[in-house]
């Protein structure tokens, strides 16, 4: 046992913590209900979260950029109404294309603020999630959005269909974690991400142009919610206006739980992937349990800062923190 | 002139500015949109808006001082409706079925309680952790959330207490119930930051955390009190909205922290903390639930006053940030 | 005299970090009633001494004695409850709150139920304000004053305790002359109470005004202690260089090339103007004067982080603007930053990453960032520069100094630069690895780069350059070849008392 010291298990709890406590998860619900590893359950557990996932795909990015995204749950929202909105009146060949533009409009004009202006980040997303919440009421003047025609639309596909034998969400859950798994680890953009988050002074002293890089990350923030949207749109057929709201914060809970910092400059889009899983597995397993639906939000609590707080602990040497 | 008076009297005086730019502008659109033939400025149009500015204003107060100490407590929607829920079931519990209309200040002080215990847990956490407050108080929103539904699953708690209900919706001196709270809250808090050791200790910690630590003031404490103060000002915001209502949905006091951070950013609090008027945030509160109620006199919806606001609170953010570039000295970073 | 007591007495002090011997066996004693200089060069020891006995830093060895009895510094406000008073160069202020609160922080006069009191306040830091003859009054915010006086509010705090011994780091570099006297007043008045005060500055003039007795560091070793009255400049220069050093000027001449930069009339605001000089292929240019003195302004301008407000930038004889770091690069611009964990370094990246960061968009395989051409590189630049890492997947953060200089050298000696601006190339950096930045600056010139090195370390410059700028107050005095340059006529020009002679 000489080899291994306390400090070599507490750094690579510290490193991989998230997935030990993911495996831990995992195997204490199968114990509790045999159901949980069933093929069928699991599937369904990606399946229901693959909006969510989608959505922190892209705040990853933001995240590790060193900025916050606090307006994508009312992006979403509007991504959704726009969509289902557009399927009547252009029909979904148009109304797809239309709905992202308009998205990546919205995010273009938040990394405007946020990359070229250089303002702070959680106000002026704060600022936008009301002013897109308000955008989006306008647009429909306040009243719940329904496609006509439910039945004889090829739209539901992207929420209802399958594909591979795999259900379409899925597929497109991982497709784009694929892409932009890519994008952050093996692209030149992702690198600069990385640069411009762990330390910006030095990336702008590097020749990378931090503003553009940020603005890139709010484009792809807004795309991902895009994809998102029309999901949601898609296995609806019809919605609230409110549909996304509070997702924001959930989405960011995910991102965290990955162990991507708030400072800027750690996390990846694998990480992520296990944030939005072990957030989908808990909310799962502890309904299996036969608890309901909010008891997740006391676990999602306790596992947050657990997982925070041992991330900087032994990134500090010592667990407790040396605020006077 | 000292270089920085104009910006800063600019910055200073900004939010009273605005909201009389606010009241002109919907007394005389007022005159030509309106919907109603009341003229805007009247005199209880003007005392409802104070007595509904009054549960986010009192939480707003509350926020106010979290910021300048150099943090952000994003669970006081989630901490205003477990105390709403405290103080309305309380009053049933058959313990207290003997005391009569005394239940009322016990089942208050229940209601704050619990605010001070919320509080002092995030505060605690911030302490002993160093986690960053904003994750720290994200976690509990959702937590505390939770717990407001495990209270009583997806049921409204309700309970009518006819006594309190003619005390809230009591008027002294013209002034509501609520109004008064608002106001106490106001004055107490500015005193607090004003005048005493505390409030001064955590200007200094927000505005420069490593003097203050370096000159020996205890950051801990000072940090973990006013989480208290937030968290028993959230449920005082619970106290005085739900005597009068006396139903809690358990999505009540959802995207407060939102509204809250709204009116208190656009009181010029600085978030990076140390800087920050309690009677600006007054401003702040004031000028927010004139724009929701001016906008609605001039016969725009509801979906309007989310856009203005948001658009409000980057443009404030891109005039302070205007103010304080300091030209040719900076470098291009 | 000689039955006084020193208020403050160090022996022996020893102090090492991994890799370099910061103090080596300094002893120093400061006097009741005394003004003592300490001087050094940047990276003599003075900044760990300070940090010593402000118990921010243990000695390992030696010991802190206080009026004859031996005591352990656990931190600041201990040694302030000790009497030793700390003036420092950064400003720490609340600048949201008032002198008075700034003056009293976190001792604010307690009324009953935790209030401030405010009369209390205000008559005690009016008090010490008078002393000051400043013109702001208690009330004042911090951050309405200029920064003189909140230097003033800085030394204001030093009075609220009876201190035994004051020591202040560089209490000058941004006061007027008139705001110079004032300080120099208080300084006197401090004295005239006995107190001990140590007194760090680069600036003879004022050592010369104002002290009785100088120390000298070199090296982290203490080099002895002067009448002041019984040395001059020259003396005490000599004791600061030393003739251990090695002040060899660089001699290895070679053919120089064309000129592949030439600035005209650049001025910055206030920061520095009418700039003017060439440089050549081939050739090293040490820009050498006084922190402030506007060298690394210049720099920043030529790497676009700042706008010119007059004159113009020639490359290879054409004109070019330069508005952001990514043009300069563009340009064949490069510059290893003055502070190198907060500009030049992301340090939460590994090694390779960081050395290739600026050419990432043209390493590609595809739409891929080619793994195997920036390993080359890594590898490449790691012989050649001789970089000690375990593996390119190693975090900067985890090397020492002179490793993660070699690595930001590296970045951009991999693209082939023009102009390659170095500003502080060695500070922090352990005398070994110090060697290898300069042999290796000269490699590079005798490769036929141009480089710009900017230092504030004599030998430095000396050593590396082929000629010398002097730069003081945001003005070039005097270019020196390197036949012609003396360390006296070197530092006669950069602290600005050629001018004096002129005027």
């Amino acid at each position: 046992m000489s080899g291994l010291t306390r400090k070599d298990i507490g750094g690579f709890l510290a490193r991989q913590g998230i997935l030990v406590a993911f495996v831990l998860f995992i195997i204490g619900f199968t114990i509790a209900n045999a159901r949980f590893l069933d093929p069928d359950n699991i599937m369904g557990v990606v399946r229901s979260s693959a909006i969510l996932g989608v959505m922190a795909l892209g705040v990853t990015f933001v995240v590790i950029s060193g900025n916050l995204d606090l307006s994508v749950g009312s992006m979403m929202s509007f991504s959704t109404i726009v969509v289902l909105d557009l399927h009547d009146k252009i029909g979904p060949a148009l109304a797809i294309p239309a709905m992202f533009a308009m998205t990546l409009c919205l995010g273009a004009f938040i990394g405007f603020l946020v990359g070229y202006l250089k303002l702070n980040s959680l106000i002026v997303t704060l600022g936008m999630l009301s002013a897109i919440h308000g955008l989006t009421l306008t647009y429909s003047g306040g009243k719940n959005m329904d496609i006509a025609d439910k039945e004889g639309t090829w739209f539901s596909v992207f929420g209802q269909g399958e594909a591979l034998g795999l259900p379409v969400p899925i597929l497109i859950f991982v497709l784009l974690a694929a892409v932009l798994g890519m994008l952050l680890s093996k692209m030149p953009f992702g690198r600069k991400v990385y640069a411009v988050g762990g330390n910006g002074t030095a990336a702008t002293f590097s020749g990378i142009r931090r503003a553009r890089v940020v603005f890139g990350c709010y484009l792809i923030s807004a795309f991902c919610v895009a994809t998102a949207g029309l999901i949601q749109a898609s296995r609806s057929l019809g919605s609230q206006n409110t549909v996304g709201q509070g997702l924001e914060l959930e989405v960011l809970a995910a991102v965290i739980l990955g162990g991507a910092s708030l400072m800027g400059g750690s996390g990846t889009i694998f990480k992520t992937v296990v944030g939005v899983l072990i957030l989908g597995f808990i909310q799962n397993g502890l309904l299996l349990m036969g608890l309901q639906f909010y008891v997740q939000y006391v676990v999602t609590w306790i596992i947050i800062i657990l997982a925070v707080w041992l991330d900087i602990a032994a990134k500090r040497g010592k667990l407790w923190s040396p605020i006077a | 002139m000292q270089p920085g008076t104009l910006s800063t009297f600019l910055k200073r005086g900004a939010i009273w500015g605005f909201i009389v730019l606010e009241l002109i502008f919907f007394t005389v659109a007022g005159e030509f949109l309106s919907v109603s033939d009341k003229a805007f400025m009247d005199v209880d149009n003007m005392l409802l808006l104070f007595k509904q500015s009054a549960p986010i204003g009192i939480i707003a107060m509350g926020m106010t001082i979290v910021m300048i100490n150099g943090n952000i407590d994003l669970s006081v929607g989630a901490t205003y409706a477990l105390c709403a829920i405290v103080l309305l079931d309380s009053m049933t519990w058959p313990m207290f079925a003997g005391l009569g209309d005394w239940v009322i200040p016990v089942s208050w002080l229940l209601a704050l309680a619990t605010g001070v215990a919320l509080g002092a847990l995030n505060g605690l956490i911030v302490w002993k952790t160093g986690v960053d407050a904003f994750i720290v108080t994200l976690g509990s929103m959702l937590g505390y959330r939770g717990l407001v539904f495990m209270y009583n699953g997806e049921q409204p708690t309700s309970h009518l207490n006819w006594t309190l209900v003619d005390f809230a919706e009591a008027q002294f001196l013209g002034l509501h119930t609520p109004t008064w709270f608002l106001l106490g809250v106001t004055v107490a808090i500015w005193f607090l930051m004003n005048r005493t050791v505390h409030g001064r200790n955590a200007y200094a910690i927000g505005n420069n955390r490593e003097a203050a630590v370096n000159a020996g003031i205890r950051v801990g404490p000072h940090m973990m009190i006013n989480f208290m103060i937030i968290g028993c000002l959230a449920a005082l915001s619970a106290v005085v909205f739900y005597s009068e209502s006396g139903s809690v949905n358990p999505n009540d006091g959802e995207l407060y922290e939102l509204w809250v951070i709204t009116a208190v950013v656009l009181g010029g609090t600085k978030l990076t903390g140390g800087a920050g008027s309690i009677i600006s945030t007054f401003g702040g509160v004031v000028a927010i639930q004139l724009l929701r109620k001016g906008l609605a006199h001039i016969g725009a919806d509801t979906s309007t006053v989310n856009l203005v606001i948001g658009l409000i609170l980057i443009a404030v953010l891109f005039l302070d940030r205007q103010l304080n570039v300091k030209g040719k000295e900076e470098l291009k970073v | 005299m000689t039955e006084q007591i020193p208020v403050l007495r160090l022996e022996g002090i020893v102090k090492t970090f991994p890799g370099v011997r910061a103090l080596d066996g300094v002893s120093l004693s400061i006097m009741p009633g005394e003004v003592h200089a300490l001087m050094g060069e940047n990276g003599a020891g003075k900044s760990t001494l300070m940090k010593v006995l402000g118990g921010i830093h243990q000695p390992d060895e030696g010991r802190i004695i206080i009026e004859e009895q031996p005591v352990v510094m656990a931190g600041p406000l201990d040694a302030k409850a000790k009497g030793i008073v700390f003036i420092h160069q950064e400003l720490s202020l609340a600048d949201e709150l008032s002198v008075a609160e700034n003056i009293y922080l976190g001792e604010l006069p307690r009324k009953r139920f935790g209030l401030v009191d405010w009369a209390e306040l205000e008559a005690k830091t009016n008090g010490i304000l008078e002393k000051l003859k400043v013109g702001f009054d208690a009330k004042t915010r911090v951050g309405d004053l200029s920064i003189a006086n909140q230097q003033m509010v800085e030394i204001a705090r030093a009075l609220t305790v009876d201190a035994k011994a004051v020591i202040f780091d560089e209490p000058t570099a941004s006061l007027t002359d008139a705001e110079k006297t004032v300080l120099f007043e208080v300084i006197a008045d401090l004295k005239a109470q006995g107190v001990g005060i140590a007194y760090i500055s680069h600036r003879m003039e004022e050592i010369f005004r104002i002290t009785d007795r100088i120390s000298v560091l070199r090296d982290g070793q203490y080099q002895g202690t002067v009448n002041t009255g019984d040395t001059d400049e020259e003396g005490v220069t000599h004791m600061m260089i030393g003739r251990k050093l090695d002040l060899s000027r660089n001699e290895s001449h070679h053919e120089l090339g064309n000129v592949a930069l030439e600035v005209r009339g650049l001025s910055c605001g206030d920061l520095y103007r009418d700039v003017s000089f060439e440089l050549r292929r081939g050739e090293v240019v040490g820009f050498y004067g006084l922190v402030g003195a506007g060298r690394t302004e210049i720099a920043e301008t030529l790497f676009g982080l700042r706008d010119p407000s007059a004159g113009t930038i020639l490359l290879d004889g054409e004109e070019v603007r330069i508005h952001s770091p990514h043009d300069a690069i563009e340009r064949g611009i490069s510059l290893v930053p003055e502070d190198r964990k907060a500009q030049g370094l992301v340090l939460g990246m590994n090694c390779r990453d960081n050395m290739t960061l600026p050419q990432v968009d043209d390493l590609k395989a595809g739409p891929f960032v080619a793994d195997g051409a920036e390993i080359a590189i890594f590898d490449q630049y790691r012989d050649k520069l001789d970089i000690r890492t375990p593996g390119w997947k190693q975090l900067v953060g985890n090397l020492s100094g002179g490793n993660q200089q070699k690595i930001v050298i590296g970045k951009w000696l991999s693209m082939h630069p023009n102009v390659l601006i170095v500003d502080e190339p060695t500070r922090g950096i352990d005398v070994g690895s110090k060697a290898e930045i300069h042999n290796l600056i000269r490699d590079l010139a005798a490769q036929g780069y141009a480089v710009i090195v900017i230092s504030s370390e004599m030998p430095e410059v000396l050593h590396v350059s082929d000629r010398i700028v002097a730069m003081y107050s945001g003005r070039i005095m005097r270019t020196f070849t390197s036949e012609e340059v003396t360390e006296e006529n070197l530092i006669a020009a950069i602290s600005g008392l050629e001018t004096q002679k002129v005027a």
